[in-house]
């Protein structure tokens, strides 16, 4: 890789994602649900921001290429975040969030009787069963999930 | 080849239902067709928790099938106790066995066991979450005893909140055309919300009663009697309260019509009293032997032995 995405630049992203709109005050968790502090990028995290739309917000840029982050999660958590993408320090793509089909290891089950509560190395899964009421079970014994997202 | 597994009454396809009903139905007729069909297999019981018609049900079933059992009956006598995975010791028992059958306290411990097994495995009831072949028996029964499912009118009582067998048989007879339910339960054991919103959903037609009484019997062509179970309540007073709640005795079955038929998936205590065993529309121990045939054709199935 020729460039160093190591490189801190705040204002300007030459190439990767600005999440934009993001709830104030959930910009770490996002951040740590989209498992940002594992990858080798330059992140930047800016909470309370004013925002003539929200009051405040927090925004967090990435720069890394434009394939390298797996967003379905995002819309997991919260359909109105704005997802920027850019390239040549230009936006070149808004991306509309989508309930993902299926999420892993983002949540866990709460159902005390599930089997993913004492199954060593078993992967959290929840499935889409309902996708407008945005209803997501647990692959194993289908419980409904009702946490906080 | 990737096995098939059964975790849910709704693995299979109607016509796949209809199939294996109608093996089992030629398995009570024809039994020594079948007698030999499975020498040289063994089927694994795994049973992490203490079960007595489910587990017998199918070691009759595989042995009445001339192959062979081996198993463990609690968690304590399994390697569960060294605290190995379910994962692990099903892919272990995969080297032993060509089919399992496994009980666990757990919801979703079968589907786990399945996703790293080398053989099928059959759901023998997680928790209370599924007990698809406790389904396929009622339906087995219902059908041997009235020919077909579609116009029926079934009766369920008792605890109808709890009862993952009451759940599991109303989804699967939703499949069925012109089906009514007639849901009998005290108001605090009513069918939970999810499974009445389904119902409307299919348009569906059903009632919510209390009484079980010479009104609401009068239409029935099957009541589905369950247990009040002792283990689901946290608190002992509200068991005493419900669980004779509904008894059936012989007064009632003398208001009740011919055409229905009793089932319970046993074991019972006091909802349905003994002197109305002998009663000709007293099914339930019938029901137990359904449970053998159909787990038989399961067997074969699962195992994709062809029946000449």
């Amino acid at each position: 890789m020729s460039k160093d995405y190591n490189e801190l630049s705040i204002g300007e992203l030459k190439e990767g994602f600005v999440l934009d709109h993001i709830k104030a005050g959930d910009a770490m968790t996002i951040y740590r649900d989209l498992k940002l502090g594992k990858l080798d990028c330059t992140v930047a995290i800016i909470k309370n921001a004013r925002s003539g739309k929200m009051g405040r917000k927090d925004i967090i840029k990435v720069e890394c290429p434009v394939d390298y982050l797996d967003l379905d999660i995002l819309g997991f958590i919260d359909h109105d975040i704005t997802v920027n993408v850019i390239k040549d320090s230009k936006i070149i793509e808004k991306k509309v969030l989508k309930l993902p089909k299926q999420i892993v290891n983002v949540i866990s089950c709460k159902n005390p009787r599930c089997i993913s509560t004492i199954e060593q190395g078993l992967d959290q899964v929840f499935i889409l069963t309902d996708e407008e009421n945005e209803v997501y079970r647990c692959k194993y014994c289908e419980e409904k999930y009702s946490g906080k997202k | 080849m990737t096995p098939r597994h059964l975790m849910s009454p709704l693995d299979f396809s109607i016509e796949e239902l209809d199939r294996l009903l109608d093996m089992a139905a030629d398995i009570e007729k024809n039994p020594d067709k079948y007698a030999h069909l499975c020498e040289g297999k063994r089927i694994a019981t795994m049973f992490y928790e203490p079960s007595t018609r489910t587990r017998l049900s199918f070691e009759a079933a595989m042995m009445n099938l001339g192959g062979k059992v081996l198993g463990f009956h609690s968690a304590d006598s399994s390697s569960a106790a060294k605290g190995e995975s379910v994962s692990d010791t099903m892919r272990v028992v995969s080297c032993y066995a060509d089919i399992a059958a496994m009980r666990h306290p757990k919801e979703g411990a079968p589907l786990v066991a399945s996703l790293r097994s080398l053989i099928p495995v059959i759901n023998a009831g997680d928790g209370g979450h599924q007990h698809p072949t406790q389904t396929l028996t009622d339906l087995l029964t219902i059908k041997a005893l009235k020919g077909h499912f579609d116009g029926l009118v079934i009766g369920l009582c008792g605890d109808l909140k709890f009862g993952r067998t009451v759940h599991s048989l109303i989804e699967a007879l939703s499949r069925y055309n012109d089906i009514r339910f007639v849901l009998i339960s005290p108001e605090e054991l009513r069918v939970p919300s999810y499974v009445r919103e389904s119902l409307r959903a299919k348009n569906i037609p059903f009632e919510e009663v209390v009484r079980l009484d010479e009104e609401t019997m009068a239409d029935l062509d099957i009541l589905y009697m369950t247990r009040v179970q002792k283990e689901r309540f946290f608190n002992e007073e509200d068991y005493v309260r419900m669980k004779d709640f509904y008894i059936l005795d012989k007064a009632k079955m003398d208001v009740a019509p011919d055409k229905m038929m009793i089932l319970h998936p046993l074991p019972r205590v006091n909802e349905i009293s003994v002197e109305i065993d002998d009663d000709p529309r007293a099914q339930y121990f019938a029901q137990a032997q359904y449970g053998v045939y159909v787990r038989m054709a399961l067997i074969l199935t699962l195992l994709g032995i062809e029946v000449a």
